[in-house]
């Protein structure tokens, strides 16, 4: 059927801040849909309250509301827009729970609205636990035995008929949230307890466990005509137990025979048009090893993490194929964009293999666990794609930039084989590297399989591999043999390491055989049609596709790799509009990445794609063979940074800031000099390489210091020292990764933290406005609630900020994006850090104030001027309206990690609050992020010793809102001396009842919860802040903080929220 | 040992699996990403050499249970690289081992995408794969040129009659090189089957009263088969209810008056839409084919076409107006590939019903 011609004017609902399970793969799905939405002329009004996404940018959507994504706020929209469609699909759980929301209590048709993209009856089968049984048991597709149980009872009486392990999975949450798998009866009641409480309507499932069984996923597509297609599947290299999100995913399947295959299949299909799905949908099987048995584990009907991977994996648009299909199209109506001929509706052919790690957050949460279960932990993956898995896998590994780029990890080789064997039945993100060693020392691939029922033919894989190192290690290095080590794509220092030559005799060897990668297409279907607009991967073993002549100037942009906190999808919304910008300018547009889940690596954003590893020798390759005539670093994070000195050898131009400008920025002397010749002035601080120089440092400044490697972003490594002991604890940990560059020791002012992003063309800045930190100095940025503009600095240091910042710039020779961060005390303006790159607050600022500083700064390191770009150079004019950004965590993701906040970054993302009033921003910021008080009016409040008097201040206001409050014995005492009527509980070591009781009886809104500096020594504070995260009570560990959030419940008119639409500002 | 595959303008190099001896033959690729031994054993491959354009093959080795005939016809076959360790419960042998045994040529270690694109722009050529280093061009590229691919139906269909018990419906399978898997589907659903060679006379199978009948796939190019034509005009002329797959569909097409032609390089895989006329919905489906019959030559008094393929619009599949005869050019019984279209089977009883 073609178009439906009464869908004119649609709502789509986004998925909101960034969180572990729910991350850049919808604003890529979201991406791509809107700008289908609109190239079929519909009027896109969006919500999504994360505003460092592309798709909450005014050229995506006719409308941008970035608002709290609640369901009174979709209302208002809906009240004040008047839509006639509302498409729910793009936005992850989070949308769908809403539209379910508004669609049970009759909203919608009230409101004569249209849910588009799916049905609610089928998201309430698909999602609904005990309707999905039904339904599968209807058409005959077998599930795992299980049950849902309302109650700790139910479940207790369940399990006995299924017996240990049992699987718990609460119905309606992100990630696997609240869920895992119970050994015995006490993880059971605890698991399932807090699962139940999770679980937006209070079901969990508990079910047979069929860990250690293949899982293997499908992509499928339905039209409303009934056509059903299936995009790709994937198979798990993780058997079922590893959520797969953790796990590292294979596509197409390897091990499957055409009759699984094809069984498998049809299943999906069958589920699909039972629950009459229009749109993508994931349905994801645990297969049986040594059987036909299956079962059906979940079905996801909207776009996913796994739909982002299968579009990328493939080629075939998921997203845009969705929302084509939502709007009426039939899948033999839509064109296949790849080949520009063909149909949606058709199935890929791969002619590679795909291989996807996921990024885990371990090197952040060291305390965290790091076993992988049901539970999701990464916060992004990367993708490779290879003739041969051996391949893919050796360029997904060095894809992670988690200094491992190889299958040879850290000391493993040096411990003894009973140490391995024992590590083979440890499940975490370590154990293909531990498989790998376990193979090197001669344990059988047989016993490896019957540990870890890893499939024998990956094994076979990993063996292939580690036979290579060890020819390259005993054996003359050979034309043969270094072709056999580069089609399984070890990189030259790898080989040169483990055949112990050096880097270079590898790459001369190579060029004497002129053995260089070739570039293969990704095209949807395996060379059998011509491709318009393909991808690219490297390969060893065939001969290169790409046309590289030249039309007109070239231009690579390097991305940010995979994201990790610290490094989010804020810049690859700063790669794709630098690629936006540059081809607008006239430049063909080249993106290198390997990100499955961005935008910049959807196949239309670049004129050309390569999705490849980010490391010098991946990127030489392809300098090689396209020429560009510049290379952009400034936008891709430390990824694309680092890259820079090894861009000047291959002799590609950095456009922008030059090399020894950015190296100025981050070399403590050189950056010094600079700071006195502008006569700005920096905390006191020294460069040290060993524990001695750091403790001499610590105690020549005076604590508290601030300790931190240099050239890292997102603080990682940085803490607050406040005795010798942390100093000596801090040098420990930093040491443990190699340090190219020295550490910074630097004396540390507790004051009013300021950030400024600015474009320069070397001449003239513009700075779009002053950012300011709610929290105090000490707190990473981005950790830190940020408020545009900034409220409490005058107008005296406002104009000190702009001249050192335009001072800092031009010294630093800067063209096109930096970043400084200062910290205001007592009125003067010291320089923490500068950043001559794009920043995590460059979309955010962008988008409060108009004003799109990548464009600007695309084009200024083309050439142009500021000027003559239509600004007004200097401190733009402060907007009317009042913009809070607003950090999220996902820390009841990551069991056992540490939740306060410190120099070291934690959040996963972010919101935005915007609005005319200061209080109601704030308001919405809080909202936005999940913080949704007052409930049961009941909290916790303990602070350190220092912290006692500003907590009677909170405290009082706490009272006056109506809450009571519990302290343990001092912060009591400092409260009831003070006139606050809180009430003691005993610490968690004492008898009950206790904190921990408190925490556990589900009637606690908040925990405000100040640990002493420095890494904490008392593990009660830990064990507070741990339970009360798990158990989903709010926690706050800045007073800081604490005092936002007491303003905005004082002073907003929550009834009252006023709608700002960010395409009118 | 090192081999060559050599076409015209075109030498890869490879290593030698399976069977060492030189063959010259048909080259086609498929995109299929399972089933390599069902297309190994398809017999409407017989006189080609197969390119797998997926590039690892035999990850789950060779379950002879999922074989489509008693032996693999293909005359060579063509891969990146061979799994040496397969994986699956299911798995009785190696692919390599399954190559040496059943004497078939192969080939690893080349580059399938590039000549798939090579066939994909030139169309389907003839090639040879040798392990004779020295090779002399010319005397290669004569040989080639000479290669005719021979009366393959009459080498692939059965010796003999064959007849399987069942209760429902006495299908006659006119065997042209059928796979083994539309016998099963015949099977599943309760039917007497009875297989006939080729080259069996149209009265020798109606004399024996079938409900049904199926023409099956099968190798090389239909208007070489003119006496099966002959054979099935008279089968057409009956009311005996007519189901045909693939060659069959082409053959009923011949009978019919209308005409067929070779593709530029045909559709082999499992991917393949086909969009049903009546209801606008599309079907995936695994096609295996050189040859189509050419829409404009379908008289529309006598046919109107039933299915069209969503990638180029070609014909798919035929329904003859007034009669109980169905056409498809692409392979229902699936195996390798989707099962969307096993209805069809279905279907095909329902013709039996209704006619009984």
């Amino acid at each position: 059927m073609p178009k439906n011609p009464n869908i004119k004017k649609v709502v789509v609902i986004g998925s909101g801040p960034i969180v572990i399970g729910q991350a850049a793969e919808f604003d890529y799905a979201g991406t791509q849909a809107c700008r289908a939405l609109k190239e079929e002329g519909i009027y896109v009004i969006l919500i999504n309250s994360n505003p460092a996404t592309i798709m909450t940018d005014k050229n995506i959507a006719d409308q941008v509301y970035i608002e709290p994504l609640t369901p009174e706020i979709v209302k208002k929209v809906i009240l004040q827009e008047k839509p006639d469609s509302i498409l729910p699909t793009l936005g992850g759980q989070a949308a769908l729970n809403i539209a379910m929301e508004l669609e049970e209590s009759g909203f919608l048709r009230e409101h004569n609205v249209r849910l588009i993209g799916t049905s609610a009856k089928t998201i309430k089968k698909a999602e609904d636990r005990d309707e999905f049984k039904k339904t599968m048991e209807k058409i005959g597709e077998p599930i795992a035995p299980s049950s849902v149980v309302t109650t700790v009872e139910e479940g207790l009486e369940f399990v006995k008929t299924i017996g240990y392990p049992a699987v718990l999975r609460p119905a309606y949450t992100l990630g696997g949230s609240g869920g895992g798998i119970a050994a015995d009866e006490e993880e059971f009641k605890e698991i399932l307890e807090n699962g139940l409480r999770l679980s937006r309507v209070g079901q969990v499932l508990v079910e047979r466990c069929i860990a250690g069984w293949k899982e293997i996923e499908y992509e499928v597509m339905r039209d409303a005509n009934g056509t059903g297609i299936c995009v790709c599947n994937m198979e798990n290299l993780d058997p079922v137990g590893v959520h797969t999100g953790d796990s590292i995913v294979v596509a197409p399947s390897q091990t499957l025979a055409d009759k699984e295959y094809q069984m498998l299949r049809s299943a999906a299909l069958n589920i699909i048009s039972e629950l009459k799905i229009t749109g993508g949908c994931n349905v994801q099987f645990a297969l049986h090893p040594t059987s036909f048995e299956y079962c059906v584990i979940e079905v996801n009907p909207r776009v996913s993490r796994s739909s982002a991977l299968a579009s990328k994996a493939t080629g075939y648009p998921i997203a845009k194929v969705s929302a084509k299909i939502a709007l009426g199209y039939d899948l033999d109506e839509i064109k296949n964009a790849i080949t520009g001929k063909t149909y949606a509706s058709f199935e890929p052919a791969l002619d590679y293999c795909v291989v996807k790690i996921p990024r885990l957050p371990f090197d952040k949460f060291i305390k965290a666990s790091r076993k992988l279960t049901t539970q999701m932990k990464a916060t992004g993956e990367v993708m490779s794609i290879c003739t041969n898995f051996e391949g893919a896998l050796m360029k997904a590994l060095r894809s992670l930039e988690q200094h491992v780029d190889s299958l040879l990890y850290g000391d493993l080789g040096n411990e003894p084989v009973e140490k391995i064997h024992d590590e083979l039945s440890r499940v975490d993100d370590r154990r293909i590297f531990v498989v790998a060693e376990a193979i090197r020392r001669g344990i059988t691939k047989e016993e490896i399989h019957s540990i870890t029922k890893i499939d024998m033919w990956f094994l076979d894989k990993i063996e292939n591999i580690v036979k290579v190192e060890k020819r390259l290690a005993t054996e003359e290095l050979t034309k043969e043999l270094l072709f056999e080590a580069k089609r399984m794509e070890f990189p030259d220092h790898v080989i040169a390491k483990i055949a112990g030559n050096t880097k270079e005799e590898v790459r001369a060897l190579r060029d004497e055989y002129k053995m260089y990668p070739a570039y293969k297409m990704v095209d949807t279907c395996a060379a059998e049609f011509e491709a318009s607009t393909p991808y690219y991967y490297s390969c060893y073993d065939g001969e290169c596709e790409v046309d590289a002549t030249r039309k007109k100037k070239k231009v690579m942009v390097l991305g940010s790799g995979p994201i990790r906190i610290g490094q989010g999808v804020e810049f690859d919304y700063c790669s794709v509009h630098s690629t936006w910008a540059l081809s607008d300018s006239g430049y063909e547009t080249i993106i290198v990445n390997n990100n499955p889940e961005t935008v910049s690596t959807d196949f239309d954003i670049a004129d050309k794609l390569y999705f490849e590893p980010l490391t010098a020798e991946d990127v030489e390759a392809i300098v090689n063979l396209e020429k560009p005539d510049g290379a952009v670093v400034q936008f891709g994070g430390q990824t694309a940074i680092k890259l820079t000195e090894d861009l000047l050898k291959m002799g590609v131009p950095i456009l922008g800031t030059s090399a020894e400008n950015v190296d100025a920025a981050e070399d403590r002397e050189l950056f010094d000099e600079i700071l006195e010749q502008c006569c700005i002035p920096r905390p006191a601080g020294k460069t040290v390489f060993t524990c001695e120089e750091a403790l001499a440092a610590a105690n020549e400044l005076g604590y508290p210091v601030l300790v931190r490697p240099s050239y890292v972003l997102g603080g990682q490594g940085m803490q607050i020292a406040i005795s010798d002991n942390d100093i000596v604890e801090f040098m420990d940990i930093i040491n443990r990764t190699v340090q190219e560059h020295p550490i910074l020791v630097d004396k540390y002012l507790m004051g009013k933290e300021v950030e400024v992003d600015a474009v320069c063309d070397g001449e003239d800045i513009l700075i779009p406005g002053i950012m300011e930190h709610v929290e105090r100095a000490g707190i990473h940025s981005g950790d830190s609630i940020s408020v545009y503009p900034a409220r409490s600095i005058s107008d005296k240091v406002k104009r000190v900020l702009e001249d050192y910042t335009k001072k800092l710039a031009v010294s630093l020779h800067v063209i096109g994006l930096i970043n400084i961060q200062f910290i205001v005390y007592q009125e003067e303006v010291y320089v923490i850090e500068v950043n001559p790159r794009s920043s995590r607050t460059v979309p955010y600022i962008s988008k409060v104030t108009g004003i799109p500083i990548v464009d600007l700064a695309s084009k200024v390191i083309t050439g142009e001027k500021i000027r003559n770009l239509g600004y007004t150079p200097g401190l733009q004019k402060e907007s009317e309206y009042f913009a809070i950004k607003m950090p999220v965590f996902s820390f009841e993701k990551l069991r056992g990690a540490e939740i306060s906040l410190g120099p070291e970054m934690k959040s996963t993302g972010e919101c935005l609050g915007i609005a005319k009033d200061f209080n109601e921003a704030l308001y919405k910021a809080f909202l936005g992020s999940g913080i949704d008080l007052p409930k049961h009016k009941k909290m916790v409040l303990t602070v350190k010793d220092s912290d006692k008097l500003e907590a009677v201040e909170i405290g009082k206001r706490f009272v006056a809102l109506g809450y009571e409050i519990y302290s343990t014995r001092s912060t009591c005492r400092v409260l009831n001396e003070n006139g606050i009527p809180a009430k003691f509980i005993n610490k968690v070591e004492r008898e009950s009842p206790n904190l921990l009781d408190l925490i556990l009886s589900h009637e606690i809104d908040l925990v405000i919860d100040t640990p002493a500096q420095g890494i904490e020594k008392s593990k009660d504070g830990f064990i507070i802040r741990r339970h009360a995260i798990e158990t989903g009570v709010t926690v706050l560990t800045s007073l800081d903080t604490a005092d936002a959030l007491l303003t905005s419940l004082e002073k907003a008119n929550k009834d009252h929220l006023t709608l700002v639409d960010i395409c009118r500002l | 040992m090192k081999a060559f595959l050599i076409l015209d303008g075109h030498v890869f190099e490879g290593k030698s699996v399976g069977c060492t001896d030189e063959i010259i033959s048909e080259i086609v690729f498929n995109t299929s990403m399972t089933g390599y031994l069902e297309v190994l054993t398809d017999p409407s491959y017989a006189g080609q050499a197969v390119c797998m354009t997926y590039p690892l093959i035999g990850n789950y080795g060779i379950c002879f249970e999922d074989m489509e005939a008693n032996k693999p016809w293909q005359s060579g076959f063509i891969t990146r690289e061979i799994a040496k360790l397969p994986s699956n419960f299911r798995t009785e042998e190696t692919l390599e081992d399954f190559l040496s045994q059943n004497h078939i040529t192969g080939i690893e270690g080349i580059d399938t995408r590039a000549l798939t694109k090579i066939l994909r722009e030139k169309g389907t050529m003839r090639g040879m794969i040798t392990t004779d280093e020295n090779y002399d061009m010319d005397v290669v590229m004569n040989k080639i040129k000479q290669y005719e691919i021979g009366d393959v139906v009459r080498l692939t269909t059965c010796k003999d009659v064959m007849h399987f018990e069942g209760n429902r419906f006495k299908v006659a399978v006119l065997d042209l090189g059928a796979k083994k898997n539309i016998i099963r589907e015949l099977q599943n659903r309760d039917c007497e089957v009875v297989v006939y060679p080729s080259y069996t006379k149209a009265e020798d199978i109606i004399k024996d009263k079938p409900d049904g009948i199926m023409l099956t796939n099968g190798p090389g190019d239909p208007k070489t088969n003119v006496e099966v034509i002959e054979e099935v005009k008279k089968l057409f002329a009956t009311k005996i209810p007519i189901f045909a797959i693939c060659l069959g569909h082409q053959l009923l097409a011949l009978a019919n008056g209308a005409d067929t032609e070779k593709m530029k390089y045909g559709h082999r895989g499992a991917n393949h839409p086909v969009k049903d006329m009546k209801t606008g919905k599309v079907y995936i489906s695994t096609q295996n084919h050189g040859y189509m019959v050419k829409e404009a030559s379908i008289d529309r008094d006598v046919a109107e076409v039933s299915f069209i393929n969503v990638n180029d619009g070609t014909v798919e599949g035929v329904h003859y107006i007034g009669k109980n005869v169905q056409t498809v050019q692409f392979h229902p019984e699936a195996c390798a590939g989707p099962h969307d279209t096993n209805y069809l089977f279905d279907e095909f009883m329902n013709m039996m019903e209704v006619s009984k």
